[in-house]
């Protein structure tokens, strides 16, 4: 039985039949309409979560499944104090596929080692989140038409950002790709990700702390949000929120055919006024998450 | 200073000087109730300096937990006092319930009775990470 608890558990074909299959499905949807009749997806959710839950639970639906699931850990036994491998046992009695996130790092991978059904992470805490880099190279497929030879920039929180660590890691697959990481000091990418990702595949990168000096270059645009709950310290938080703000006067130098992404929510990183800007597709992304979830939920199935 | 040499048991030689005492912990050898011998700093011509541990007894050991405390280090199993195998260790692909991961945001922090389980990622570094949430050790 295959999970997908880490992207980096997807080899990079496999990656192309799911965005291959999510290309498919947008095409044509009414082929897919009843490919689930009969499944049930169990969305778990320990911690918070509006875009991401409603994605699978869109995605289910869409193909003609079923959803249950609990969207906070006080409303499910988490709060009298249920293991997760007790849960997961649980909830794998009633369901043929669960999607969990849990804000404790590693608890998709507890839940797999216990689970009778596929497991998707869902996100754990500042580690993981598969489904959103999924998402992001979707996106990046649609919009280039490739996953090699570009320069992708990323921008914000490289330090706590698990989808920037997810996306570094998946598309340092690929060749002729040059990353550019963007931060300031406190948060720029861990070492260990540059260690394993970058410097051992000979990739080449820079890192700057101005975003308008390195704008000419990029083919992609990563920008993030410096999360509060990443943080135990406020103080910190409330210094860094603010540090990289895009707006339509840093595009100026930009190339025609940059892409925008974002894993949203946006606070303020992103001016409203770049919204319109045809290099601006976060909300197109949203829109991926959803086709390329439900190439995911037919996969892990073996109804793909 | 000499030390009998032993019939049946285990040398563990080549420690890297000044190792022998946390082997002789993580090992759990002041369990046994036999003859152990911890010799430190002795003269190597391959190290300059070694400690070598001496277990006068036959028993099993964690070849992997050896490998982890100090890859070079050989392991001599002696029967009727011949040398009857020499073992050359390497650094573990995994190690379980030696290290503790110190992730607050780690499962392994709530869940504590899930066993403490560490995977080599980079052998050149021996660079150990929490297998749930990718912690390097410290």
């Amino acid at each position: 039985m295959k999970h997908l608890i880490d992207i980096l558990d997807l080899s990079p074909q496999e990656i192309m039949e799911l965005v291959n299959k999510a290309c498919d499905i947008i095409e044509h949807p009414a082929a897919y309409a009843h490919k689930c009749d009969g499944k049930i997806l169990a969305t778990l959710f320990f911690e918070p979560s509006t875009r991401t839950r409603l994605s699978f639970e869109s995605a289910m639906l869409s193909l003609g499944g079923q959803v249950l699931g609990f969207s906070s850990a006080n409303s499910s036994s988490a709060a009298k104090g249920e293991s997760v491998a007790d849960t997961i046992r649980t909830v794998s009695c009633y369901s043929d596929i669960i999607a969990m996130r849990h804000p404790k790092e590693g608890a998709p991978l507890v839940a797999s080692m216990h689970s009778l059904v596929p497991v998707i992470n869902a996100g754990d805490g500042g580690h993981n989140h598969p489904t959103q880099t999924l998402t992001d190279l979707l996106t990046i497929h649609k919009e280039k038409g490739r996953f090699d030879h570009l320069t992708v920039g990323f921008c914000g929180d490289l330090k706590f950002g698990r989808t920037v660590h997810s996306l570094v890691g998946a598309m340092s697959r690929y060749e002729g790709i040059k990353f550019v990481l963007v931060s300031p000091e406190e948060l720029k990418l861990p070492r260990y990700v540059k260690e394993e990702s970058i410097k051992k595949r000979g990739i080449p990168y820079e890192q700057s702390v101005s975003l308008e000096a390195v704008m000419p270059e990029l083919d992609i645009l990563y920008m993030t949000r410096v999360q509060r709950e990443r943080f135990f310290n406020e103080e910190d938080y409330l210094r860094l929120k603010d540090s990289y703000i895009l707006t339509p006067d840093k595009l100026q130098n930009a190339k025609e055919d940059l892409r925008i992404l974002h894993p949203l929510p946006r606070v303020n990183e992103i001016s409203v006024t770049v919204d319109n800007d045809p290099r601006a597709c976060y909300f197109k992304q949203v829109q991926y998450g959803k086709y390329i979830r439900m190439a995911l939920i037919l996969k892990l199935l073996g109804m793909d | 200073m000499i030390i009998d040499s032993i019939q049946n048991g285990i040398v563990i030689d080549h420690i890297t000087a000044g190792k022998a005492m946390e082997l002789y912990r993580i090992l759990g050898l002041d369990k046994l109730d036999c003859t152990v011998a911890i010799l430190k700093n002795v003269a190597s011509s391959k190290l300059g300096r070694k400690d070598i541990i001496k277990i006068d007894r036959e028993m099993d050991l964690d070849w992997d937990l050896i490998g982890y405390v100090d890859p070079t280090i050989t392991v001599n199993c002696i029967r009727n006092g011949q040398l009857v195998e020499k073992r050359t260790l390497k650094l573990p692909e995994r190690i379980t319930g030696v290290l503790t991961c110190k992730n607050p945001r780690c499962i392994t922090s709530v869940e504590q009775e899930l066993p403490q389980e560490f995977v080599l990622t980079d052998p050149a570094r021996r660079v150990y990470r929490c297998r749930y949430c990718e912690t390097q050790s410290k």
